[in-house]
């Protein structure tokens, strides 16, 4: 068997072999990749979250936050966290892009009342040195505690009540946005927030 | 003793990074930190020594007409499965590394050896010849992400290695530093070379 039969059979082979054994590792991890993505969001959640002692992972609500550009829903996951049965806080994740180089996608919790609890940078790819100083306790802790109401959510240099980043002010900047634009978003659907049957009730 | 040296070359006279300037792409965009380089270099590594191992064991089978899509195959296989695999058990440096493990796949050093070197010679020295300009790419990115990190963030590993009052200078973790770190490299290479003749 000579030319194009035989290049054609050769490659196909090849391929198939690379299918199958990438169908094979692909079964093997399907499990722990899971399994990590979710431990992913449960640290996260622990941080931002009150104490609580269900799993917020699983008691969660989805609504439709916006439309992207094709016109699709866009939703948000509110992670429920309970005490003894009542809600202890919520956690949600927020997306600001308008960084300096990419979204900067975030975790933030907050208590009943709409009060911020803590806030976790998730992914960013801003500029290591500067713009990443973000993910600093310092800037992240000065979000503890407010709320939507009598706080100015913009940085000082915009004559706000957040302190920016020497050197960065873009992706500081962007954060604050976001978070506020989260908080009013939780603010106008809190009822739907906190009555829409959760996962594990 | 062949194998050795088949083994040895890629550590030195022909690495990778420093002598034949292959692969250059992931060794100046992933080495912010001694980690990262450590952990890319693994993973290519890995890809290298499978790729380098199937092309040989089916070099009489692959049609010359169609051995580069045949050696791509092969090696996009070989990076799916380090990737599904890292983001299981690595999650961390999965997450650090991002894009640029998909990337090893048009890494020109293991597409290079492939057609250089397994595609003509047995299983063991092309096994050999993969885990030594593994090791090869693996040391050179190790070097080079350790002296970006220790000037660029003061630590080693993610250990302090300058006291606190230490200002970093960013320059080296940015884009720019791992041009310059990789020239000056290169220029103390060149200067041992030339000490030893």
């Amino acid at each position: 068997m000579n030319g194009l039969p035989r290049l054609v059979l050769a490659l196909t082979l090849i391929t198939v072999g690379a299918g199958l054994l990438l169908s094979l590792v692909e079964s093997l991890t399907r499990e722990p990749i899971a399994e990590q993505r979710r431990l992913e969001t449960l640290r996260a959640l622990q941080t931002v979250l009150p104490p609580f002692d269900n799993s917020p992972d699983a008691d969660t609500v989805d609504l439709v936050v916006g439309q992207d550009k094709k016109g699709r829903d866009r939703r948000r996951t509110f992670f429920r966290g309970r005490k003894d049965g009542a809600f202890s806080g919520v956690a949600f994740p927020v997306v600001a892009p308008d960084g300096y180089s990419g979204n900067i996608t975030m975790m933030v919790g907050v208590d009943p009342a709409g009060k911020v609890v803590g806030l976790e940078i998730l992914s960013h790819a801003e500029t290591p040195g500067l713009g990443d100083k973000i993910n600093r306790d310092e800037f992240k802790g000065q979000f503890r505690g407010k709320t939507l109401a009598g706080v100015d959510w913009r940085v000082k240099k915009d004559g706000g009540d957040f302190d920016q980043i020497t050197g960065a002010t873009i992706s500081p900047r962007a954060v604050v946005k976001a978070v506020h634009q989260g908080l009013q978003f939780f603010h106008d659907h809190l009822p739907e927030v906190l009555a829409a049957k959760g996962g594990d009730q | 003793m062949s194998l050795l040296s088949e083994f040895r070359k890629g550590l030195w006279r022909e690495n990778a990074v420093f002598r034949l300037l292959l692969g250059l792409c992931p060794t100046l965009a992933v080495t912010t930190s001694a980690e990262n380089g450590l952990g890319m270099g693994l993973a290519t590594t890995f890809v290298l020594v499978g790729s380098n191992v199937v092309v040989s064991l089916l070099r009489k089978v692959i049609p010359p007409k169609v051995r580069i899509p045949a050696f791509i195959v092969i090696i996009a296989s070989f990076v799916t499965v380090v990737q599904l695999c890292m983001e299981a058990y690595f999650y961390d440096l999965y997450k650090a590394l991002g894009i640029f493990i998909p990337l090893i796949v048009v890494n020109c050093l293991i597409l290079g050896r492939a057609e250089a070197f397994a595609s003509k010679n047995r299983l063991l020295p092309a096994m050999a010849d993969g885990l030594g300009m593994g090791t090869g790419f693996t040391l050179a990115l190790f070097v080079l992400g350790a002296v970006r990190e220790l000037f660029g963030s003061g630590t080693l590993l993610g250990y302090a290695v300058f006291g606190s009052g230490y200002q970093p200078l960013i320059l080296m973790i940015l884009p720019p530093g791992a041009f310059i770190a990789m020239g000056l490299l290169l220029a103390c290479m060149n200067l041992l070379d030339a000490r030893r003749r």
